[in-house]
């Protein structure tokens, strides 16, 4: 009996220390994190369509990550450059994000990089989503020659490979957007266009011609209508006599879209994909968010909303918090791995704001050039008659 | 072939020649064709060359074009190149600008440039200003093209000319054709150009024939954009203009010759970028300017002309003050007399040829 029980109590002992020994020695692996989680995300209210998008998403660890961390670079990088507004460093119009990450972040993981964007002017986060860097965001914003646009475009006319800005008019980026697709099916690569606009340009006649002629040409243009509830300081009550904009096209299928869940997003964007990618046509959805901020710097946002309504979005529907909570009740990340991002994250922006405000500014050279593209250096007018600039390509 | 074709042509000059017992002449093939033909050849031949330009407008391909410019086109090209729109100009005008942002040549057809005014912010802002704002990331080739200025009895809505207001705009090229050669040689460049075109036809000068050259009737003939001609040489005073105006400072000298004052004519071709060297080294043999145009007088064409000559080394060549005839400064009437009475016509040419000098 007592040589059994050795026996029994040395294999326990054996084993203990084994597991002992993983505890102390390795840190928490990945193997410790839940890879996968799939999670419960809001019905989307459909228009002219029998299905919608599925009732679940998946996100894996990686992207849970991923998103974590743009829609963090997103909310820092403005909230930076509210700081530099007000420092008078940042001049002119600067229309912020925070509060709207889910949209950017959630249409993105929907499609491809090969696809095409065009949005308004509240374009920082969709600039960097479609592969512009923090630093020539900000150096932009200063309008120093590292900016995305070498100073020139400023806050509403940042671009990359197929993001067409940025663009100043209201509205006016709608049939530009239906015209990108046009070139996709056009050209046949199967790509598509994602044409964003806000609840304040929902009601622009422009945005009706082009729903018209993208449903008669079947165009794969997925019209995203971000509604953020005012427009300027105009509420979706005051200015829409009908506010469910996702039936604004009327003949066009639409879906609303819990446009705080970037998960929520994300499978409403692969659904109209999907629908444009099959020949269908066109697709319009509604993105119901917010913007914490003002319409732009000079508005401090309080004047036709109350603070207590923002806190409340703040609290209770934030993005960024919203992906956090889901992650960490789920295992799929730790405080300290979020925590440790956040850092990476003030540090990258804190580098970008410092090259964006010791960067030089452009040459005084640049000033006539980029009027015409391929063609030969053309003489420019200057203030006076004496004085000829030189422009070229 | 091309030579089987002369001696057809040229069959009863080759058989007298062969009578003679001379060698046999080919006369120069010079061809009579109309504004509209040489438009419509030279939108088929860009067509045909590169597969990323197509037509879109009202009226374009089933109905051949509202002034029949685009005849045959659809026809020949299909649907998914020559495109029909509904009457949606801010609309289509903006999807036209977006097709070129994203890597086609779109020719973008206003009915009228009167119906331009609906999708102005979409040439301008989205257009002219791109390539500037996304300092050289962004070019926008487009064509915007229809007929522009006064008509016959269209009355005031439809009878504007917009070369002033487009040429104001940096970003922008401001082309206006006059005859077939011209209109033939500006189009075809203006599609090959990579940047935004105004390009301002007359509907009055679309059923006009004209002899085009040998050298135009080739698929690669192309006027470079920015560069007048000089249709005819003179001595005494330079009469510059655009459009359907040449051809009445054309017959304002041709009379004027007779009184032994000979006359030198500038065909602009292109509004902007001007050619300023081109009528200032005419001023600079003349002394005398007088600028012909058929838009209003305030801002418009001449004054930019005049201008710069201020400015510029001519202006110590003018033995008189440079002037400008141009449309009364009245939105257009209807009844035939008054609109006559609203453009320019060959006798105020003529009047203000002598006014300037001192005859």
């Amino acid at each position: 009996m007592r040589k059994m029980l050795t026996i029994i109590s040395n294999v326990l002992r054996g084993s203990a220390s084994r597991n002992g020994a993983r505890v102390v020695v390795s840190a928490r692996t990945y193997a410790d994190f839940t890879p996968q989680a799939t999670f419960d995300i809001k019905k989307c209210d459909l228009h002219k369509l029998e299905d919608g998008p599925p009732l679940q998403a998946m996100l894996t660890r990686e992207e849970g990550l991923q998103y974590y961390r743009t829609m963090q670079t997103m909310r820092r990088m403005e909230l930076k450059a509210d700081q530099l507004y007000k420092q008078k460093i940042i001049r002119g119009f600067c229309h912020l994000y925070d509060g709207q990450e889910a949209c950017a972040v959630g249409i993105e993981a929907g499609i491809n990089l090969s696809d095409h964007l065009i949005t308004a002017y509240r374009a920082h986060g969709y600039t960097l989503t479609r592969g512009g860097t923090v630093r020539e965001i900000m150096a932009e914003l200063t309008g120093r020659r590292g900016g995305i646009a070498k100073g020139k475009g400023g806050s509403m006319h940042m671009y990359t490979k197929h993001f067409y800005g940025g663009n100043g008019i209201v509205g006016a980026q709608v049939p530009l957007g239906a015209g990108v697709a046009l070139a996709c099916k056009y050209l046949g690569k199967n790509e598509l266009c994602v044409c964003l606009y806000g609840d304040g340009a929902a009601n622009q006649g422009q945005i009706f011609e082009t729903y018209n002629m993208a449903s008669l040409w079947k165009l794969p243009c997925i019209f995203i209508c971000e509604n953020n509830k005012y427009g300027m300081g105009t509420s979706v009550e005051r200015a829409a006599a009908s506010t469910d904009y996702y039936k604004r096209g009327d003949f066009i299928p639409g879906l609303r879209v819990d446009g705080m869940d970037v998960l929520c997003v994300r499978e409403a964007t692969k659904f109209a994909a999907e629908h444009c990618r099959s020949g269908k046509g066109p697709i319009l959805m509604e993105l119901q968010t917010y913007r914490y901020h003002g319409h732009s710097m000079s508005d401090p946002g309080i004047s036709y909303r109350t603070r207590e309504e923002i806190q409340e979005v703040r609290s209770k529907s934030d993005p960024i918090s919203m992906l956090k909570d889901r992650m960490l009740s789920n295992n799929m990340a730790s405080v300290e791995e979020l925590k440790e991002i956040d850092v990476e994250v003030r540090k990258e922006i804190e580098d970008a704001a410092q090259f964006a405000t010791t960067d030089p500014e452009p040459p005084l050279d640049d000033l006539c050039n980029h009027i015409f593209y391929n063609d030969p250096p053309l003489e420019v007018r200057g203030t006076n008659p004496w004085t000829k600039l030189k422009s070229v390509s | 072939m091309a030579s089987l074709r002369c001696f057809l042509r040229s069959g009863k000059n080759a058989v007298s020649a062969v009578l003679r017992r001379e060698f046999h002449r080919t006369p120069p093939a010079a061809v009579q064709v109309t504004v509209r033909d040489a438009l419509n050849q030279a939108m088929d031949e860009e067509l045909e060359r590169d597969e990323r330009v197509f037509l879109l407008g009202e009226e374009v391909a089933q109905y051949d074009g509202a002034y029949k410019v685009s005849r045959g086109l659809w026809k020949k090209y299909g649907d998914k190149r020559i495109i029909d729109t509904p009457i949606t100009e801010m609309g289509f005008a903006g999807i036209a600008v977006g097709a070129a942002m994203a890597g086609l040549r779109p020719i973008c057809e206003f009915m009228t440039f009167n119906f331009s005014m609906q999708a102005i912010d979409q040439v301008i802002n989205s257009a002219a200003k791109t390539y500037y704002m996304s300092a050289g990331l962004q070019p926008v080739p487009i064509v915007f093209r229809g007929p522009n200025g006064a008509s016959a009895g269209v009355a005031a809505q439809h009878s504007q000319c917009f070369a002033a207001w487009y040429s104001h705009c940096p970003g922008l090229k401001v082309v206006s054709p006059w005859n077939a050669e011209d209109a033939k040689g500006l189009l075809k460049a203006a599609i090959r150009d990579d940047n935004p075109v105004v390009f301002l036809e007359n509907e009055l000068m679309y059923g006009v024939p004209f002899e085009i050259s040998e050298e135009a009737q080739s698929k690669d003939f192309v006027i470079p954009i920015g560069k007048a001609k000089i249709e005819r040489q003179g001595k005494h005073i330079t009469l510059v203009s655009h459009s359907r105006m040449v051809g009445l400072c054309l017959d304002a000298a041709a009379v004027l010759a007779k009184e032994g004052i000979e006359c030198e004519v500038i065909n602009m071709r292109t509004i902007r970028p001007l050619d300023a060297e081109a009528i200032e080294t005419s001023v600079m043999k003349t002394n005398h300017l007088i600028t012909v145009e058929g838009g209003w007088p305030q801002f418009g064409v001449g004054a930019e002309i005049l201008a710069r000559l201020m400015e510029g080394p001519a202006f110590n060549y003018l033995d008189a003050p440079a002037v400008r005839v141009t449309g009364v400064d009245i939105p257009m009437p209807y009844a035939k007399i008054l609109e006559d009475n609203s453009i320019p016509q060959i006798k105020d040419i003529i009047f203000s040829v002598k006014k300037t000098l001192n005859i």
